[in-house]
Formats: structure tokens, sequence, C-alpha cells
């Protein structure tokens, strides 16, 4: 917190290897992105459960959705790092 | 309201007190290191692991002010205040592989604002400063809302005047003092443990109570079908502006500064993956909490004093025995402290390092900018007692809502800074300008519209803008901070084509490509300071 962050470029190559965050797991977190945007196609009551209507149930459902998604992309990030 | 329920009150004090001896005894915490088992608590004495991360974060983004708001929002209007559900689905996956960039190029280069990067990144000072002010801005009306947070509940256990809001800032502005971050984070596991308890009983308890979820549901759509406005489903017009309001909230939310200290706080990049598939607990939590206000409607529950916000207080308060109505309140109360603590000491960050720093005190000594930044943190919170004091809260909720637009136009110089350098610095600011300009006019020009459709404030009356205003011939709304954000990237592309085809100088890149992806085990990573926590000099050496 001395200093100001250092303007110049240090010669970072050095003592960081190259490294990318590319991977095919990636594509998946379109899903839970996409989903929850599709208003049209939940914006409806039927059909319901416990009583919930459509709408509310299934916007829930992406929570489930988004969590196995960044799940296996996680992981999939650290069997890259692993192997 | 007949006077104060002493029951309540006692059972929420005491959980006050719990937490104010925690938040001082913060300060001791990481001192001694050993005293805490589990490893990550402290490990490296500065970074958090998965579990407080998430407590942290969690604690960070749904505050007091969400839990009393949104399902306030469900009960007024219905489905359009359920966009809270979608918005926090859809933030975690899209930031997933922004925010370990982010923690990457901060931990090598020892950034600790968002403006500290784009100074660095875009060799900006005035960008820097820009993304600094806003930040400022954006933050101040979100802490002074989690006061509102605290009045809905001081309200409804029958709690008037101003002194007991006093007190409790006073409280959380001392301990922040002492014990800096350690002190939110700690105060974190209280706070959700008493939060997922309620909601768990509430979840069980009021809707079997009222006969069943269809009841509740039934009942809601019997009300907003009397109204004429609002509904269980979305109106046609509606469905733009909702899904652009949780996009638009989705990208906003880690270009806050407060989002931001939460994740440079964390262990490391796996850390976060982690806890971008963890997080989202919260917002099955928050699907439930916005449903109370269905269950107030079904309830019968009317607001304390005709104040929306005390609808959920004014709930329990209706269905459950008191001392455990005083659990949920403490939840609230103490959900309010947590986030209020992070924004000020991410506010007071920004201040001092990017503004004082830079401008007033260049040659400052370490010891003399952990001054500023302790003093800057109590008058952000002073502010903000203020703010909530001595003009009328709705100004505050008005700013917050300005607040989500306006942090919005940091995209392009910290969002997508982080990809590529070839959005050119001058391009950045007349980016900035055309979109905080496009925010302010769309916000102002949103009527707020009663019941039969009469307009009941006629500027910033909500974030709804109809698209009719720019002549299409629609009746469609949409997100102003989207719409403004969509601006602010033409302007950025447009000028950046403009500035390189005149070849003018786009400065030295302070960041090298592979600090985006380094790891904490690699030798240019670096532990952050906490600046208030940490005495001056007592930080990790330098490269």
């Amino acid at each position: 917190m001395s200093e100001q962050p250092p303007t110049t470029s240090r010669r970072a190559a050095d003592v960081a290897p190259r490294r990318s965050d590319r991977n095919p797991w990636n594509w998946l977190l379109l899903l839970p992105i996409v989903l929850p945007l599709l208003v049209p196609v939940f914006n409806r009551a039927e059909p319901a459960l416990f009583g919930w209507p459509f709408f509310y149930w299934v916007q829930l459902a992406f929570v489930v959705v988004g969590v196995v998604t960044t799940s296996l992309v996680y992981r999939a990030h650290q069997r890259r790092k692993q192997g | 309201m007949a006077g104060i329920n002493t029951v309540e009150l006692a059972v929420f004090i005491a959980f006050f007190v719990v937490v104010t001896a925690l938040g001082f005894g913060a300060a001791r915490w990481r001192r001694a290191e050993n005293l805490m088992h589990l490893d990550e608590w402290g490990l490296g004495g500065r970074s958090f692991g998965t579990w407080i991360t998430w407590f942290l974060i969690g604690g960070d983004i749904y505050t007091a002010y969400t839990f009393v708001a949104v399902p306030a929002l469900v009960f007024g209007a219905g489905a359009a205040g359920f966009f809270a559900v979608p918005y926090t689905v859809v933030v975690y996956p899209l930031i997933f592989l922004v925010v370990i960039r982010l923690w990457s190029v901060s931990h090598v280069r020892g950034f600790v604002t968002p403006a500290d990067f784009v100074r660095s990144r875009f060799d900006s000072p005035t960008m820097a400063l820009l993304v600094a002010i806003t930040g400022i801005v954006a933050t101040m009306p979100y802490i002074a809302l989690q006061l509102v947070g605290i009045e809905a509940v001081l309200k409804t256990m029958g709690v008037t005047g101003e002194l007991p809001i006093i007190v409790a800032f006073v409280i959380l502005a001392v301990y922040t003092y002492s014990s800096g971050l350690r002190a939110p984070a700690l105060i974190a596991f209280v706070k959700d443990t008493l939060i997922y308890l309620t909601i768990i009983v509430a979840v069980i308890v009021i809707p079997t109570k009222l006969g069943g979820w269809d009841v509740v549901f039934g009942a809601a759509e019997e009300k907003f079908d009397l109204a004429g406005t609002g509904g269980l489903l979305l109106p046609g017009t509606g469905q733009v502006q909702y899904a652009t309001l949780a996009l638009g909230s989705a990208l906003a939310l880690f270009l806050y500064p407060h989002s931001i200290t939460g994740v440079l706080a964390a262990k490391g990049r796996g850390t976060l993956q982690k806890n971008m598939s963890l997080l989202p607990i919260y917002s099955l939590a928050l699907g439930f909490i916005a449903l109370l206000g269905f269950m107030a409607i079904a309830a019968g529950t009317e607001p304390v004093g005709g104040d929306g916000n005390t609808i959920v207080p004014a709930l329990f308060q209706q269905m459950f025995p008191s001392w455990f109505a005083g659990v949920a309140f403490a939840a609230v109360g103490i959900g309010a402290l947590v986030p209020a603590a992070i924004m000020s000491i991410a506010a007071a960050n920004l201040f001092t390092r990017n503004i004082y720093k830079e401008y007033l005190k260049k040659d400052a000594t370490p010891t003399q900018e952990a001054k500023v930044a302790k003093l800057a943190s109590l008058v952000v919170k002073v502010g903000a007692v203020a703010a909530i004091i001595f003009i009328d809260p709705q100004f505050s909720i008005d700013l917050q809502l300005i607040g989500g637009a306006i942090i919005l136009q940091t995209l392009p110089s910290v969002g997508i800074g982080l990809y590529t350098r070839w959005l050119h610095r001058g391009a950045l600011v007349a980016g900035w300008t055309a979109g905080m300009l496009t925010a302010l006019w769309t916000l102002y020009s949103v009527p707020r519209l009663g019941p039969g459709g009469v307009v009941v404030r006629e500027h910033f009356g909500g974030s709804a803008f109809s698209l009719g205003k720019l002549g299409f011939d629609t009746t469609t709304t949409v997100y102003a901070g989207f719409l403004a954000l969509l601006v602010n990237l033409l302007v950025t592309v447009v000028v950046t084509v403009v500035l390189r085809a005149m070849k003018v100088d786009d400065g030295v890149d302070g960041t090298a490509e592979t600090d985006y992806t380094a790891e904490r085990e690699d030798p240019s990573v670096r532990d952050l300071p906490d600046p208030l926590a940490s005495a001056p000099g007592d930080g990790p050496p330098r490269g």
C-alpha cells in the first residue's frame, strides 16, 4: 500500500508462466446466463408445481442449473491445473 | 402500534451485543492466528479461504436492504420484483472467468481498487479518477440504504427516533476502524446463520399457517387483479425490462468497489471459482425471501405507518412468537452492518489511493495513508447516517437506483479492460461521459405511476425507461442503465477507431499478459494489504 502500482512493465514473463483460461467446458457457462433471460418462454403460470406458478419455480430451478454448470466448469479448471 | 415490544427488543439487543463483541474480537483474531484451528481462517494472515469468502461476498451482496426491499417490491408489484432471482443466477457464470483475471492481475501488481487497475492498464489517471468517483458516488447511497433496513426493523418493534440508528452505526464505525475487513467477515457468520434459520422457519411455518402455497399465490393474484397494477406474471411490455434489469444488474454487481474488495480478499483463483458455484445458494434463499411479499398479502399484513419497507418485519411480527421475531429482526439488523462495513472500507480505499494520494498528497507516507483511509471510512459512515436523518430516505433510494446505472458505466474500463487494451483511454473517458449523461437523463424522465396509472412523482420514479420516448412505436420498457451502457459502448468503440486512426498516443500498459492468469503459487503473486486493519509498514515486501 505504500507505493503506487508500478506503471512500467516489469519482465513478468520471467516470474509467471504463460497460461490460458481457455477450456471447452467454459461454454457450459452460457446456459445459466441465457436461460434466465428468455423471459417470454417462462412467463406463464402452467405447469404449476406444489401450488407455485411456473414463472416462480422454474426460476428457482435455474439457480440449480447455475450451481451445477459452474461446479462442472470449476472441476474442469482444477483438472487442467493438476494434469 | 402500542408501544415497544420488549421481548423482541431484548432478543435484538442481545444479538447486537454479541456481534459487537465479535467485531472488536476480530482485531485480536488476526494477531493470534493459531487460535482458530481451521487453517483457512488465517492463511497467510491476510487472505480468506472458500468459506470465509463465501460469507464475506454473500454478506456483501445479499444485504439487509435486499431482504427488506425485494419482498416489499414483490408485495407491491408482483412478478416484476422477482427479477432479483434471475439477476443473481446470471451474475456468477457471467463473471466466472472475469474475476479470476482481476484477482491475478491485482495480486501481481498490488492493485487494491478498480481505479488502481484502470490507471495502470490504460495509463490514464483521468479515467482512474472517474472510476474512483463513480465508485464512491454509487456506494454512498448503498450504505445509507442499509440504515433504511435497520430503521424498518426498529419501526416494527415500536422503536422510533434517530438515536438507535446512530448508536448502531457508531458501534459499526468503531469496530471497522479497529478491525478492518476481518470484522465483517466474522460477523457475516452470525448474520447468515440467523438469516438461513429465519428463512427456513418462515418458508415452512408461514405457508402452513396460511393454508398452503396455492392459497398464498391465489391471494396475491386476487389482490393484483383488484388493484389493476402488478400481477403474478409480467405484462407483455415489462418482459424486456425484466430481462435487461436482471442482466444489467448482474453486469453492475462486480463493478461495485465493495464486491471487488471481497473478491480481492480471497485466497486464490480456485477459491473464487468454487465460490461462484456456492454463492447461488444465497439466490435460492433470496427467491424464498421474495415470496414473503406474497405471504404478506395472503396474511393481510399491513405495513407499519404506510412504510412499504416494513412489510417483512410486520409479517414476522404477526406470524412468529415475539422471541423468534426478535431473532429474525436481529438477522436483518446485523445483515445491514456487514455490507455497510465492507462498503465503507471500499469507498475509503478509493478515496485514499486514487484521490488523496494521486491528487492531494503525492508523497504521502504509509502512515499518513493508513490514517486517511481510516478517517475516510468514518466520514463515509457519518455521511450515510446524516443522509438518512437529515434527508428524506427516498432520496437515498433514488440515488441507489442511479448508483446501479452509473457504476455500469465503468464496465468498458474495468471489465473489458481485463481482456483487451484495444479501447483507447480517451475513448473510455468519452464513452463514460456519454453513458453517464444517458443514464441520468433516462432515469430523470421515468415517472412513478400510482394505482390507475396516475403520475405520483414526475422524475426518478424507477428504472424502466419507455422506448416510446425515443420515437419507437412501442410501450415496451427497458432498464435505463442497460440502455446507457449500450450508448457508452457505442461511443467508446467509435472514438477508439477515430483516435487509433489519428494515431493518438494510448500510453503504456502497466500490466503484462501473464499477470492475468497468475496463480497464488507464482513468485510474482503477493498478498494485498488490508489498509484499515494493518499497522503501517507490516505489509508484505513489495516486488
